[in-house]
């Protein structure tokens, strides 16, 4: 063991060329954040089940004669429960508490990290930006889990404070369950291609909407040879991945401002196109697009997947509600539709081969310079960085 | 897209910005939630002036003396951090103290007797 207590203090978090100078007080809101998210997850979540058994239900089924059989009818039950109720209302107060607090970081130093962050692209041409570029609707009408001005939102020239702000946060609210460099995802998706592609790597690789660049940067890092390129809707997330890229030694990685549903790049031009938890803020209309330039951007026998949380088809009522929570109460709003839809159904009305798609677990490595050296019991502690991979081949 | 220029960035006010998007409200009355995140925010403060505290107690014991700037520079080895992270645990559990009990009583209902009842209960046996 690393002798680290959990949740880890802030301190460990990893530092790079455009991070923020902490004071010590920026540190001690993050560690109480830390704190009361593992509190609220260990002792407050479950009890939500307890109120749904002993109160809700049994009130439900004497109004109804009957259980709830959807998790719409679960959540407009439990919306009245007074424990529902409060964890929720801390929950939600522990979201603005972290934006407020990240924000308070990054903004009183803004101008500062803008410049440190166009030192680092300044006249590169693997940065490629679109003045002209309109985001989509569906980024910038709801601001994504609370973060005023969502992924696009701009105040001084040359802004990265959105991508910052982002970046600063994850390892308070995840108890450092991403790693010092929040790679847990890009670890995940490299263990699970070396275990696909079996030795053979491959040469052109595509992610669709890399935002600040954590999981990009952590495959690319392993993957030297390959070549990658992402496109992002969001300039200040595109600014901040290629300059945290470029600080941590990462050059084989071109960031396009473009949209996913429209990729500047000829068809067949890549071995594999990817999304990570990435599809549940697009639309209805938007990731059938998405799922279509996938297919004309890949070559003949080339790898598609996209990571996310598993879909809601089967899950019990109550499960589907609980992990609904996100979508109308921290900004998410596709989140919901999206679980609903048929995935394979999309990849079959985007031209692939039902015989051709498959799905997977992607489960990250735990941090060793924060958890120590983990036995791989394949067992979830609750800890681990772990997704629900659609997967399917051209 | 609007920016505006550093000179004029007055960014206290945009730290605490509303999100786009209608804000839920989950008790019945607005006005405890309100309550309940000014709590939430001056509870965060009490935690951060502690582990200031912490850290100013720490430093002393073992230089003597300190500058702002030490405080600012302070990383706690793994034991110091085990210590911090259980008074903050110890804190969390203080402050949250009455959630917890009402899912205990949520749980094992058997342990929740009505006291009004039980006193009449007694008058009789």
């Amino acid at each position: 063991m690393s002798g680290w207590p959990s949740p880890p203090p802030y301190n460990l978090v990893g530092k790079h060329g455009v991070s923020p100078t902490f004071k010590h007080d920026d540190i001690a809101r993050f560690n109480f954040l830390a704190q009361l998210n593992t509190h609220l997850a260990a002792t407050v979540v479950p009890a939500n089940a307890t109120a749904y058994e002993k109160r809700v239900k049994p009130a439900f089924v004497a109004e109804h004669g009957r259980e709830p059989t959807d998790r719409h009818e679960v959540r407009r039950a439990m919306l009245k429960d007074a424990h529902f109720q409060i964890w929720s209302a801390l929950r939600r107060s522990s979201m603005e508490l972290r934006q407020q607090n990240g924000r308070e970081v990054v903004l009183r130093q803004l101008a500062a990290l803008n410049q440190k962050a166009a030192a680092l692209n300044r006249n590169s041409p693997q940065l490629k930006l679109d003045p002209t570029f309109v985001p989509p609707a569906y980024v910038s009408k709801v601001d994504f889990h609370c973060m005023p001005g969502g992924y696009v939102g701009e105040l001084l020239p040359d802004d990265v404070g959105a991508a910052a702000n982002y970046d600063i946060g994850i390892f308070a609210t995840t108890a450092g369950g991403l790693g010092c460099y929040n790679d847990g995802a890009g670890l995940a998706v490299y263990e699970w291609l070396k275990k696909r592609c079996a030795g053979e790597m491959p040469k052109r690789i595509l992610d669709m909407g890399c935002g600040p660049g954590h999981t990009i940067t952590a495959l690319a890092k392993h993957l030297p040879n390959t070549e990658f390129v992402t496109v992002d809707v969001a300039a200040p997330m595109l600014r901040f991945a290629h300059a945290r890229a470029k600080s941590l030694g990462v050059n084989n990685i071109t960031f396009i401002q473009a949209n996913a549903e429209n990729v500047p790049e000829p068809d067949a031009s890549f071995d594999v196109v990817y999304t990570t938890i990435m599809l549940h803020e697009t639309s209805n209309l938007a990731i059938r697009k998405i799922m279509a330039e996938t297919y004309r951007l890949l070559k003949p026998g080339g790898l598609s997947f996209h990571l996310e949380q598993p879909q809601y088809a089967g899950l019990p009522p109550f499960e589907a509600f609980m992990r609904d929570w996100d979508s109308l109460y921290n900004n998410e709003p596709f989140w919901t539709g999206m679980h609903d839809l048929d995935i394979d159904q999309l990849m079959a009305d985007a031209g692939y081969d039902r015989a051709n798609m498959f799905q997977d677990r992607a489960v990250g490595v735990l941090d060793e310079a924060i958890f120590g050296k983990q036995k791989d019991t394949g067992e979830d502690f609750g800890r681990k960085a772990a997704w629900h991979l659609f997967g399917v081949t051209k | 897209m609007t920016t505006i220029q550093a000179d004029n960035f007055d960014w206290i006010p945009l730290t605490g910005a509303k999100p786009s998007g209608k804000r839920p409200y989950f008790f019945d009355d607005p006005a405890v939630e309100r309550v309940l995140a000014i709590t939430m925010a001056v509870a965060q403060e009490v935690a951060v002036i502690r582990e200031r505290l912490d850290t100013v107690e720490r430093l002393l014991e073992k230089n003597g003396s300190i500058t702002r700037a030490d405080i600012d520079t302070y990383a706690p080895d793994p034991a110091s951090a085990t210590e911090r992270a259980e008074w903050q645990r110890m804190y969390i559990a203080r402050v949250l103290r009455i959630v917890q009990q009402e899912i205990e009583a949520m749980s094992k209902p058997e342990n929740n007797v009505d006291i009004e009842a039980q006193a009449e209960d007694l008058k009789r046996n």
